[in-house]
């Protein structure tokens, strides 16, 4: 327990020092400069999140392990380190323009992101209930400050002021559970957690089902997801499009490694919990969202219906079911990140629109992006031979191999639900007669988009590599 | 055996057509372009398929041309191949495509590089569907499918066109997905998705009838059967005339395809235990959609119901398993692919001259167009099922592949022909014969040179497949007798338990 600290004790945490460090930096930067260096700290921002990839991706293989095992680093942390940072980081890019109109030029925008992503990699890598705790309210309270960044608008306090309470509340369920399970456990460590849960006991099962409120509520997941149409819907865009890529994959990975690391000895308790929370999740996700004519409202429902999809996989709580989590939420961040850039470009004489009928005839005046948008939503509907398939083809794989029949045909059925809303924003983009088109698209929005347009577009002629690194990833948590 | 991966490039060279198009311009120049670049990709691909066909050996009855390459890891591979049940449907589909870019040529006046586009990345969709040689690829192909006949049936096609589309995308979606589960727990059981390897491995029991009813709920709707048929009128009378053709032609073969390829060979047990049940819906289909038939304004609509009935043959006929039910529900496939297409096509004709699809607005046509009304009696008589046209062919070999099996349903099947000669017969009469009164007739022009060498290769076909139907039961022969032979093998155990 008293291992002297020695800095070769610090190597795994060399990223989040990168990020850590650099954000304060820019931060002093930002407070002693004027507000022309704002665009300066974007891309600083940016770049910093790029050298904490590289960074990550140096660092020693294997499993490397720090502050007493309660910090690990293995495959499945940097498969989801990876892919929080390029979340963050195109969430960055694509709020450049955005942010230079709307947000008056505020510098701590982007530093607050940065921090938030620090969050997410300690997130990630928590090995024990006080890690985890910590990784999660660093993660969480920037976010609450951008979701209200919009200091003007009354929707956008709105929503941060919601995001806070219901996040504070959800926090305190979280702490409930983990001073539960540290009750009947005697320790906060997974490993330590998962010897307890072998001798069993019905407080473990109480402490855990805190934590499963917890973890829902982060992800989105039914019963806990009220929160969502209304933050999403109410935050600024990119905001929204951030809260909808990177938190999500910090979310899900810890709740993939406190269940399947901490809580291996009581499977089948928390399978039915996830079976039901996967399946309500996808059928709200896909009626819900059926009369949504608010784009972002849509996608907020869609968000939900989605992590019911990636649950799917934890619920079979197999090594596979791990594998297609991560193969989900890697393919669901490029989907929603890609459709993000299209919101955010509604943007005409009048001022920014969301309402999906302004998507008429799209396919006229921008044919691109009226095609990229499409290939993105007949990828979420999970149309092969879309990248959206595989994501769906290996979660339900683990499910019928777990023998989870109900849950498969329930989210099978859910996705042709689904592919009704997707298919009428299709048709209304390429079916109906054309309105006023939009202003020309950013450049760095038209990157984004076309990077995730064809990495959906073309996953199938080349899936090996991501299919390989998710399943060592997976592999390294059992 | 070969140095380059012919399969292959047959099936993925209308999408570099496709792409090519992409990066023209947008203007009018580059529309009539497209239309050059889709014609001749669509012909070099018709004459690779030739050439496949040439080197094809119809003496053998394994895959031929095979190519296999690592995809997604594990047991998943990108596997490609032809046997002799895949080839007749390659040729049609590449054989059709020409026809169909033609026929598009002038109907089509607004976003043609779009629907050109769409064809060509159909053309490679279809043709892979039927050369692919993993469950997971053929998923892929099968269901991609949807993406472009959905915008073509959306983008191009009649007023009702949004219902339509999304109707056809969601019933088939629906029937798709749980043949996807049913994949998935074959994976499991066998673990691998290698078709060839599939055929010979025997699942247990239970898991034949559920993966049989999952398979069912796809082909089944793909086909269509009765009663999931309903999505076919509409698509067929919304869609536009080329849209239709590859729909009749190609698109409800992949389901007669499905069964042959996955239903018979893998699970022979249910599909002998449950053959009574596609006896029961194929009857079904070929008396009540030929009543529906029979009642029919629009005719479009009248021809679809005709397909449903004619597809109740194939069913019919591929389930009694013997060597002339099955063959002859391959042969009905590919007539009904070459008459139904140029039915739509005759249709197509005339709605192009005068904008309605009405059997009232006609009437008298053999007046001004002799030769139009020519074309149109040899594919109504085909359609009939006139002994000299191909379309005989098929019903009489499905129906005495089923007399062997059960004598019943082929009898009743026999009492659904006399009823499509009654739906097809009126509706050449009220279109070609009788006066010519209607006023805005009365300069209607007759089929051009562009039309004439659509039809010219149809009509010869047509008949000489009615007259030498060796041309393509030969093809397939030693693949349908494999089929048989294993089939039988599969179920002798179970024969002989029951008889003991």
């Amino acid at each position: 327990m008293n291992a002297a600290p020695s800095v070769s004790n610090l190597v795994p945490l060399l990223p989040e020092i990168v990020l850590g460090v650099g954000g304060m930096a820019l931060l002093m930067l930002g407070v002693y400069r004027d507000a022309r260096m704002v665009r300066l700290i974007d891309y600083a921002a940016i770049a910093l999140l790029v050298v904490a990839g590289a960074v990550l991706l140096l660092l020693p293989a294997g499993k490397l392990t720090s502050f007493d095992g309660s910090f690990v680093v293995d495959d499945f942390a940097r498969f989801l380190k990876i892919l929080a940072l390029i979340g963050s980081a195109a969430a960055i890019a694509m709020s450049l323009d955005y942010a230079e109109r709307e947000l008056q030029q505020r510098f701590e925008y982007s530093v607050l992101i940065v921090l938030s992503t620090l969050g997410m990699l300690m997130l990630i890598s928590a090995a024990d209930l006080i890690a985890l705790y910590l990784g999660l309210e660093l993660m969480s309270l920037p976010l609450y400050v951008v979701a209200a960044s919009h200091r003007n608008s009354l929707r956008s306090t709105e929503a941060g002021l919601k995001y806070f309470v219901l996040g504070a509340l959800s926090s305190g369920m979280l702490l409930y559970g983990a001073s539960l399970v540290y009750g009947f456990a005697g320790t906060v460590t997974f490993s330590g957690i998962a010897q307890a849960t072998a001798r069993g006991g019905t407080g473990l099962i109480f402490g855990l089902v805190f934590l499963f409120a917890g973890f829902c509520f982060k992800v989105s997941a039914v019963p806990f997801h009220m929160w969502t149409p209304d933050v999403y819907e109410g935050a600024p865009t990119p905001v929204t499009a951030f809260f909808a890529a990177a938190p999500k994959v910090a979310g899900l990975a810890m709740f993939v490694r406190a269940t399947i690391v901490a809580f291996p000895g009581i499977v089948s308790q928390w399978q039915q919990i996830l079976v039901f929370v996967s399946i309500a999740s996808m059928l709200l996700g896909a009626f819900a969202a059926i009369g949504q004519r608010n784009f972002k409202r849509l996608m907020a429902y869609s968000s939900i219906g989605h992590m019911g999809y990636a649950l799917i996989g934890l619920a079979a709580g197999t090594s596979q079911g791990v594998q297609g989590v991560l193969l989900y939420v890697a393919i669901y961040i490029t989907m929603t990140l890609g459709v993000f850039t299209v919101i955010l470009s509604m943007r005409r004489s009048t001022g920014m629109v969301e309402s999906i009928d302004q998507l008429a005839g799209l396919a006229r005046g921008h044919p691109a992006m009226a095609f990229f948008l499409a290939m993105l939503l007949f990828s979420m509907a999970g149309v092969p031979p879309l990248a959206g398939f595989f994501a769906k083809f290996y979660v339900f794989l683990a499910a019928i191999k777990a023998g989870l029949y109900v849950l498969a045909v329930v989210g099978v059925l859910a996705s042709v639900v689904g592919a009704y809303y997707y298919l009428a924003i299709i048709k209304i983009m390429y079916f109906d007669e054309p309105v006023e088109g939009f202003y020309k698209m950013p450049l760095e929005l038209k990157v984004v988009l076309a990077i995730c347009g064809l990495f959906n577009v073309l996953f199938f002629l080349y899936p090996g590599p991501l299919v390989g690194a998710a399943s060592a990833a997976a592999q390294s948590l059992f | 055996m070969m140095s380059w991966p012919i399969l292959s490039v047959m099936t993925f060279l209308p999408l570099v057509g496709a792409l090519f198009i992409a990066l023209l311009g947008d203007d009018e120049a580059s529309a009539r372009n497209a239309r050059w670049v889709a014609l001749w990709t669509t012909l070099i691909t018709f004459a690779i398929s030739l050439l496949v066909l040439w080197r094809f050996d119809p003496s053998s009855a394994d895959f031929q041309f095979v190519e296999k390459r690592p995809w997604l890891g594990g047991a998943i591979t990108y596997s490609m191949g032809v046997d002799g049940i895949s080839l007749p449907f390659v040729i049609l589909t590449t054989a059709l495509m020409p026809i169909s870019i033609l026929a598009s040529w002038e109907a089509i006046q607004h976003r043609v590089r779009e629907y050109m586009i769409a064809f060509l990345v159909l053309e490679t969709l279809m043709v892979g569907t039927f050369c692919a040689l993993d469950l997971v690829l053929f998923y892929l192909f099968f269901e991609g499918g949807l993406i472009p006949m959905f915008l073509i049936i959306g983008i191009w096609g009649g007023p009702r066109r949004v219902y339509a589309s999304l109707k056809f995308f969601l019933y088939t979606f629906l029937g798709s997905v749980l043949m996807l589960l049913a994949i998935m727990a074959m994976y499991w059981n066998a673990g691998t998705t290698d078709i060839p390897t599939l055929m010979h491995h025997a699942f247990p029991r239970t898991l034949q009838t559920w993966a049989w009813f999952a398979f069912l709920a796809s082909f089944a709707v793909k086909m269509p059967m009765w009663p999931v048929h309903t999505w076919l009128p509409d698509a067929h009378v919304e869609a536009p005339t080329a849209g239709s053709v590859i729909l009749a032609a190609i698109l409800l073969k992949m389901g007669g395809y499905g069964f042959l390829r996955f239903s018979l060979p893998m699970f022979p047990e249910a599909s002998q235990s449950l053959a009574p049940l596609i006896y029961a819906l194929s009857i079904v289909a070929i008396i009540y959609t030929s009543l529906v038939a029979l009642m029919q304004e629009d005719m479009k609509k009248l021809i679809a119901y005709s397909s449903v009935a004619h597809m109740g043959f194939v069913t019919m006929g591929i389930f009694a398993v013997t060597t002339q039910g099955v063959a002859g529900g391959i042969f009905q496939m590919v007539s009904h692919g070459i008459v139904s297409a140029a039915l739509f096509l005759c249709v197509g004709v005339i709605y192009d001259r005068m904008h309605t699809r009405e059997i009232a607005a006609y009437g008298g046509l053999v007046n001004r167009m002799p030769l139009y009304a020519f074309v149109f009696m040899v594919f109504t008589l085909a359609n009939v099922g006139l002994p000299g046209t191909s379309g005989f062919v098929g019903e009489f070999l499905t129906l005495i592949g089923t007399f062997r099996i059960n004598n019943w349903v082929a009898t009743l099947a026999t009492l659904g022909t006399i009823l499509s000669a009654a739906y097809a017969l009126w509706l050449y009469r009220k279109v070609i014969f009788g006066k010519l009164e209607k006023a805005s007739l009365a300069v209607i022009r007759d089929i051009g040179w562009r039309e004439a060498v659509i039809f010219a290769p149809l009509v010869v076909l047509t008949i000489v497949f009615g007259v030498y139907p060796k041309l393509v039961l030969d093809v397939s022969a030693a693949s349908v007798t494999q089929l048989i032979d294993n089939y039988q093998h599969a179920l002798a155990p179970v024969q002989a338990a029951m008889a003991r």
